[in-house]
């Protein structure tokens, strides 16, 4: 019963979120007889997930910073349409749009960071703002219709990796992508190990990595091999890619970074950090505006995967990406939270959507279920921070605090996350 | 009224063997305090005796339960579990910080909580009356109407005390009411307390202002390192100011800092014609023309009651962090500096230790770590990449220079004890190697081991050759410390005193009165 309670108590929301994802994963492969872990169905759930996920990675960044950001969907509903009338009507090709749309993002983004950083107008006030202007300029200058993309434009939103080498039965970009995360993930574990030693910290038993090594690449050999054996012309979905890299990207940028530490700090204390000499202005003006820049991202392939632009694109896009930062473990109050938390409460959310509809479940009974994840989530972790007991999972987390070593494919299973707090 | 000096006095509260630990601390060891009915019950100790956790035990604040001993209030033990319950038995405490809503009006405020109501709707006719009666009786004239942000602080704590009165109080304790009015303020209440007393009220006073205590209180208890140390009768006893000192500080004054011998050298630091406007008050000014210098190796004191200017002078200096700039010149090594922002101050060699720590000095979510690097990043940054391994190395370093006592540099710093905490904090700005170090009320809320331990690391810090400049409420610590010290009152500096001219008097009449001479 102690070791049960070892092993399972941890003492942050995000383990009690990987072993949520875990146990989810395993009620709903049981419970659709194995149609959950399949490859279509793994690739599916990427498909229509990553434009969300993409957004909960900027969102967690608005969010530490002590931010709200209620503009992502119709900021992405707008960038999307625009790119695919840029497209259409200039006769631009894909990546020019693509370039353009980025641009657009981030001239948005600059709009909505004045507001709050400089003239100081509560992001909350901003960004609702927002979610009634871009939503209208997206239906004003689209006119209310669906506006087509052409072929090239879908990779990014619907392709593939392709297919080359040795015909090994598998894909191959996708093996050597999976490969290279277990090897990037062995070799960081043992350097990071390495150096706390060095350093006189203290580290887990050496049985405990070991562990720990063992189940992250087994979990990241096992998404591979999903990925890697879907019918034919599928592997690993270009927006997964996308994500991936995203991922990394600003795992990295918030974990290691000046700018990182800056946006935990103006989010914790703004005044210490001011009184230490960070610019809190400038630090929520590049938050929010790289917020709609990623929206602009996110909008964009939506329309590639949906092989058009809507009026109604991106309608409640802003719900899903917040609720995935909080059950992700950030606080309402700013200073906590971490990327890979968030791609985990994401997932979450995913896969309850998905399992519920391979199960037959409507629309009304999933929204109930997902509404009171999210509060159970939130309350898990309330009820957490009152009892603090490290448990052999936090050894087993500790080491990747603050960390980003993960590659997007092996999320999906369990794995490396982390917290600031761990 | 009761009279005094008899021990057959009724007792109206009994505080028995109180002990009352928080994590790591004991805040308070066997305390015990016996207040008589109808009299003024003065308190004191130093900062960080435990005056202020005793009252929360008292008023409910820390709910029974969560401290040991026994409260014997009108002849019957209490168990308060909240404020409400202590306020209901007729106790009511005067923060030092005030509980009025600025927004709302006096009358709105006296009636808070506690709004008089026919058929459940508010009767703002009777709360009128009311608040107008109320009012007269603690002798404030204004229109119950105005809004508590209109009127001034020494009126805002009579607002507190007709609140108070409106509670129909019995025992009224006031936590440093003074100390942030001015004289004719603090009068006008000392007399009010005196009719209270007239009325039958029983009062506990908090206050270091001990000509105050002597003029008003009937007795008085010592508190000294979370232990009461005696309770002396004022008339009976003979009291005067030196015999409190003496019970409150227990030891001679001058063990309480380690030894120093100043290498002071030219001068390094200075400011020249100061001034600097309220941040909303337009017209108003918090800085009237200051002018003054720190030498090489010189630990500099700011003398000031609160209020008086002090922490605004610091934060607008460092890079204008606080208030309307309008005119002024800083000189490092003869130099003019120009710092706009609190970056180009750091960058230009100052360092600026809050006085509130944990809103204003540090990030509580932060573990020690990060606390350390936080101010100067870019010191164990690459190509804006944060070394890891150089912040813990830099951070195990500081821990034991400074000797903070915690498990690992990664514990986060909300666990740790205010003299640990205030330890990270210099260990912060001690790691962007300043050449002027402003440390304001570097010793708040810490005890007194770890007060000493302070002490030394400021002094080894000017005779590295840095500039120091501290600001305390605390005058034996200004003195004991200091090699000059510099007073403000009202925004403006009023006198500069060297170390062997100074005294608690002679500072203490700079720090109330305008500049005299130059």
């Amino acid at each position: 019963m102690n070791a049960l309670k070892k092993l399972f108590g941890g003492n942050t929301r995000q383990f009690g979120m990987i072993f949520a994802l875990v146990a989810l994963i395993l009620f709903f492969e049981i419970f659709t007889e194995g149609r959950t872990l399949t490859s279509g169905n793994v690739i599916n759930l990427f498909n229509g997930n990553s434009y969300i996920l993409i957004l909960a990675i900027g969102m967690v960044l608005v969010i530490i910073a002590g931010h709200i950001d209620l503009s992502v969907g119709s900021v992405a509903a707008f960038v999307g349409v625009c790119v695919s009338l840029f497209i259409r009507d200039w006769g631009l090709p894909w990546y020019i749009g693509v370039l353009m749309g980025l641009g657009l993002g981030v001239l948005i983004g600059a709009w909505q960071g004045f507001w709050v950083a400089y003239v100081g107008i509560p992001a909350f006030i901003v960004t609702l703002a927002g979610m009634l202007i871009f939503r209208g300029a997206n239906q004003l200058v689209g006119k209310s219709n669906t506006i087509p993309v052409p072929t090239d434009f879908q990779y990014i939103g619907s392709g593939y990796l392709p297919e080359f080498g040795p015909n090994t039965g598998y894909n191959n970009p996708t093996m050597l992508i999976g490969l290279l995360g277990v090897a990037f993930v062995i070799f960081s574990e043992i350097r990071s190990r390495r150096n706390a030693k060095k350093l006189g910290a203290e580290v887990p038993e050496a049985w405990v990595m070991v562990l720990k090594l063992v189940l992250i690449s087994g979990a990241i050999l096992y998404a591979t091999y999903l990925f890697a054996t879907g019918r034919p012309g599928t592997s690993f979905p270009v927006p997964g890619l996308i994500l991936a890299v995203l991922v990394l990207v600003y795992g990295f940028i918030s974990s290691k970074t000046v700018i990182g530490r800056h946006i935990y700090a103006v989010g914790g204390n703004r005044h210490a950090a001011e009184l230490s000499g960070v610019q809190s202005k400038k630090i929520n003006f590049l938050v929010m505006m790289n917020m709609s820049f990623m929206a602009g991202l996110a909008g964009m392939i939506f329309v590639g995967r949906s092989t058009a632009s809507g009026p109604f694109d991106g309608v409640g896009w802003e719900l899903d990406a917040i609720a995935a930062v909080f059950i992700g473990g950030a606080a309402v109050t700013g200073g906590v939270g971490t990327v890979i938390g968030s791609i985990i409460g994401g997932l979450v959310m995913a896969v309850l959507n998905n399992g519920l509809q391979l199960l037959g479940v409507g629309a009304d009974l999933t929204q109930i279920i997902k509404g009171l994840v999210l509060l159970i989530a939130v309350a898990f972790d309330v009820y957490n921070k009152t009892q603090g007991k490290r448990s052999v999972v936090g050894m087993l987390m500790k080491n990747f605090s603050r960390s980003n070593e993960i590659k997007a494919d092996e999320t999906t299973q369990t794995t490396d996350v982390i917290s600031k707090g761990a | 009224m009761t009279s005094l000096n008899t021990h057959s006095d009724p007792l109206i509260l009994e505080m028995r063997s109180i002990t009352k630990e928080f994590p790591g601390v004991k805040a308070l060891a066997d305390v015990s305090l016996r207040v008589k009915a109808g009299e003024i019950h003065a308190i004191c100790g130093e900062n960080g005796a435990g005056k202020s956790t005793l009252m929360k035990v008292l008023s409910g604040v820390y709910p029974f339960g969560t401290y040991t001993g026994d409260i014997v209030y009108q002849n019957e033990v209490q168990e308060f579990k909240d404020i409400r319950a202590s306020e209901h038995a007729g106790i009511v405490i005067i923060h030092q910080e005030l509980a009025l809503i600025p927004e709302l009006s006096i009358m709105e405020n006296i009636f808070l909580g506690n709004e008089p109501t026919k058929r459940g709707v508010i009767d703002w006719a009777e709360a009128r009356l009311r608040s107008t009666e109320l009012l007269a009786r603690v002798g404030l004239r204004e229109d119950p109407d105005t809004p508590i942000k209109e009127i001034g602080v020494g009126k805002q704590q009579l607002v507190e005390i007709a609140k108070a009165l409106n509670k129909s109080v019995k025992l009224l304790i006031l936590d440093e009411p003074t100390a942030a009015l001015n004289e004719s303020d603090s009068q006008h209440l000392l007399d009010l307390m005196l009719g209270l007393k007239g009325r039958g009220i029983t009062s506990i006073i908090i206050s270091h202002k001990l000509n105050e205590i002597e003029q008003i209180a009937d007795e008085i208890t010592i508190i000294r390192d979370g232990k009461s140390i005696e309770t002396l009768n004022i008339k009976a006893d003979g009291v005067d100011e030196d015999r409190i000192i003496k019970g409150m500080v227990g030891r001679t004054l001058e063990s309480r800092f380690p030894d120093h011998e100043p290498k002071i050298g030219e001068v390094l630091f200075e400011v020249k014609n100061w001034n600097v406007g309220h941040p909303q008050i337009q017209d108003r000014l918090v800085c009237k023309n200051s002018s003054f210098f720190v030498r090489r190796g010189e630990i500099v004191g700011f003398a000031g009651l609160m209020g008086a200017g002090r922490t605004e002078l610091a934060r607008s200096v460092f890079g204008r962090s606080y208030g309307r700039f309008i005119s002024g010149h800083v000189y490092k090594d003869g130099k003019e500096l120009q710092l706009k922002s609190v970056r180009q101050a750091i960058d230009a060699g100052l360092g600026y230790v809050t006085e509130d720590r944990k809103s204003l000095g540090l990030n509580l979510l932060d573990d020690i770590k990060a606390t350390t690097v936080s101010a100067n990043l870019r010191k164990i940054s690459k190509n804006f990449v944060v070394d890891e391994n150089k912040e813990y190395a830099v951070a195990e370093e500081y821990r034991k220079v400074l000797r903070t006592k915690t498990p690992s540099v990664e514990e986060g710093v909300a666990k740790l004890s205010g003299g640990n905490q205030q330890k990270v904090v210099l260990a912060k700005w001690m790691f962007t190697d300043p050449d002027v170090l402003i440390l304001d009320e570097p010793t708040r809320g810490i005890d007194v081991g770890a007060k000493y331990e302070i002490y030394g690391i400021i002094q080894k810090l000017a005779n590295e050759g840095k500039a120091v400049i501290v600001i305390s409420s605390e005058l034996p610590e200004l003195l004991g410390l200091s090699d000059r010290i510099y007073t403000i009152f009202e925004g403006a500096i009023t006198g500069v005193l060297d170390k062997d001219q100074a005294s608690q008097e002679s500072l203490m009449k700079l720090m109330t009165s305008a500049r005299k001479s130059a």
